[in-house]
């Protein structure tokens, strides 16, 4: 019997793509052309699964308009939102995800911008290659120490859980805000908050590792944000739809918030130009799990349900 | 009568507070002066006390030409390169440093190295500081996980220790070397290394700590890069002359080190431009120290010391003894 037959859309790390081939007649696409839904349905004829990415928006339409002959969606990635769950459902499509193998590189991830937005990296880094550094002073870019400061985390699932482990370390106090509290052996000492204004008052450092989505939209706006501690330092490494950049801006200039490091944005890849006029913010391109390491975990992992969908069997990852 | 004090830099508020209220100063915020204009100050004012840093070098000449009403010279720094310590010990001159206080903020600036040099931090800011616009592909400009990685330590003292601490959150795995092996309490599991030859190449991170001095002068030079495996990271929160530079910037360009972060030069704040030029660097301007919270204390620290000498008592951080 001929392997299945496996849609990419997105060209992937050459040892997850020599594997794709090994086991599938894989369709890869080593130029890295953007798809769109048309393109992914032309494409999808005859296949047995599709690959995807977060850049490609699955609607309900796609998804009902995909060949009978798919039999399972994976994407990599371990966030869904760009694909319309209840359309999969209603067409009894299997979807597979990445959970888990991304979240240290990701919490790593928000542990930098932490730093790097506490320590004025941006700033400090731009003065250096400018050639115009004049020499030491004890005034000079001085930032906020990390080290023993309140950490509040905004959704204490995996990736909140290895933040506040890794902060731990730090000396730092966690403090968090979920939908309930977590049992003591998850929680690890981090001190559960019921409402946004106990929570956002206790902030001197205010992560974002809540899922994006219509739940969570905007969370933080200028309301919050006034809730926060004068000289707060705010990171996202999660979803950009979680933040009103318009009023993170306001409160940026106006030195409410002290500084800010941001992964993702509302709109990537474009992104509220207000942010590139401010030294007060590190910017990174949502490379949150962009590591050698979690890029291949990530994908023999959504390869892995796929190849347990086609098997017959219940896969490990499937996005309920 | 207060005592009398000169402040030859710049220092944040709080510290210029305090001397306004314990201090008989004419600039209590600070003032960038030159080791002249210091003296002169010194002399007009017949003052007791010289709060100074590095940027003042403070030699046997400079020592010669201090009034004697000055009782002690504090810096607010924890190296003291820029002080001829023999000389003030033959002057019988209480010199003090400000230890301790600055250890949390290094090692979080030597986090802060470590994961943005993994994690291509100058980059990807420069990326975005050009506008972004353009998604990558999954295999595209991808960084280095830094947990769980062998992390080398050279000098586990102070903020050596510190370094290891923060490496645990990461689930780093921890090797150093130092000249005798540490007690076990304050070792916690770190591997001990008698040669740093033997160390380099089980480092997949190295980061320095060690003090600079004629033993470690260009520790890290082309032998000692090529025994890192290939692929390591670099970062040096220590002191500019442990390294070789030439070495470093050919082991930066050859890939042989997949990225080096660094806060100290041999040449400050003259560094050799070609580390700016490269893509795979993560460069500051030595701000190991440089939070509000950690300068005011190291102010509040060279005050305690001059405070200390003033009032008969011990210093409480010589230089000498």
């Amino acid at each position: 019997m001929p392997n299945p037959v496996l849609l990419v859309t997105r060209r992937l790390p050459p040892a997850i793509e020599a594997r794709a081939a090994r086991d599938y007649q894989a369709r890869l696409n080593p130029e890295d052309t953007p798809r769109t839904g048309a393109d992914i349905l032309r494409l999808a004829q005859g296949a047995d699964a599709i690959l995807c990415c977060p850049a490609e928006k699955l609607d309900a339409a796609t998804i009902g308009a995909l060949p009978a002959s798919i039999k399972v969606l994976g994407t990599f990635s371990v966030g869904y939102d760009h694909i319309d769950l209840a359309a999969a459902r209603m067409r009894g499509l299997p979807v597979v995800n990445t959970p888990d193998v991304l979240s240290v590189a990701t919490a790593e991830c928000a542990m930098l911008l932490i730093f790097a937005a506490s320590r004025r990296a941006g700033e400090g880094e731009r003065l250096v290659r400018s050639g115009k550094w004049t020499g030491w002073c004890p005034t000079q870019l001085l930032g906020t120490q990390v080290s023993g400061r309140r950490l509040g985390i905004f959704g204490m699932g995996r990736i909140g859980r290895e933040l506040a482990r890794m902060a731990t370390a730090f000396g730092m106090q966690v403090h968090y805000r979920d939908v309930a509290r977590l049992p003591p052996d998850m929680e690890a000492g981090a001190i559960w908050h019921e409402d946004d204004v106990s929570f956002l008052a206790a902030c001197e450092v205010l992560s974002l590792n809540a899922p994006g989505g219509e739940g969570t939209r905007r969370w933080l706006n200028a309301e919050r944000i006034a809730l926060l501690p004068p000289g707060a330092v705010v990171v996202n490494a999660a979803r950009g739809t979680l933040v009103d950049d318009a009023a993170l801006i306001d409160a940026l200039r106006s030195g409410h918030v002290g500084f800010a490091g941001l992964d993702v944005y509302d709109g990537e890849p474009r992104l509220n130009p207000g942010y590139l006029d401010l030294e007060n913010v590190v910017l990174l391109p949502h490379l949150g799990s962009a590591t050698r390491e979690t890029r291949d975990a990530m994908g023999n992992i959504v390869l892995d349900g796929i190849d347990a969908v086609l098997a017959g069997r219940e896969p490990g990852n499937l996005v309920r | 009568m207060k005592p009398r004090l000169i402040v030859s830099r710049q220092i944040p508020q709080a510290v210029a507070e305090r001397i306004r209220a314990e201090f008989d100063c004419p600039w209590p915020e600070g003032r960038d002066m030159t080791a002249d204009e210091a003296i002169a100050a010194l002399a007009e004012t017949r003052a007791d006390a010289l709060m100074l840093t590095s940027h003042l070098k403070f030699g046997a000449d400079v020592m010669a030409r201090l009034p004697a009403s000055v009782k002690i010279a504090a810096t607010c720094s924890v190296g003291y390169e820029h002080i001829d310590v023999a000389a003030a010990q033959a002057r019988g001159l209480p010199v003090t440093n400000t230890p301790d206080v600055l250890t949390d903020c290094t090692a979080d600036l030597t986090f802060l190295l470590i994961l943005g040099a993994c994690r291509r931090a100058h980059e990807y800011e420069a990326i975005m500081r050009a506008g972004w616009r353009r998604g990558f592909g999954l295999g595209e400009m991808l960084g280095l996980r830094a947990s769980g990685k062998r992390l080398g330590i050279l000098g586990l003292g102070r903020i050596g220790q510190a370094v290891a601490q923060r490496a645990r959150g990461f689930g780093m795995q921890v090797l150093y070397c130092n000249p005798r092996p540490l007690p076990a309490e304050q070792e916690q599991g770190a591997t001990y290394f008698a040669r740093f030859e033997d160390m380099l190449p089980h480092c997949d991170i190295l980061s320095l700590h060690a003090r600079s001095g004629p033993d470690t002068l260009n520790i890290m030079n082309a032998k000692t890069f090529g025994l890192l495996p290939k692929g390591a990271v670099f970062v040096n929160a220590a002191r500019g002359n442990l390294v070789d530079e030439q070495a470093l910037l050919d082991a930066l360009q050859s890939g042989h080190l997949f990225a080096a972060g660094l806060d100290v030069f041999h040449d400050e704040p003259n560094f050799d431009l070609r580390f700016a030029a490269l893509p795979n660097t993560f460069l500051f301007p030595h701000m190991g120290s440089a939070t509000v919270e950690t300068r005011t204390a190291m102010g509040m620290r060279a005050l305690d010391n001059i405070a200390a000498v003033l009032a008969g008592k011990p210093a409480i951080d010589p230089l000498w003894r």
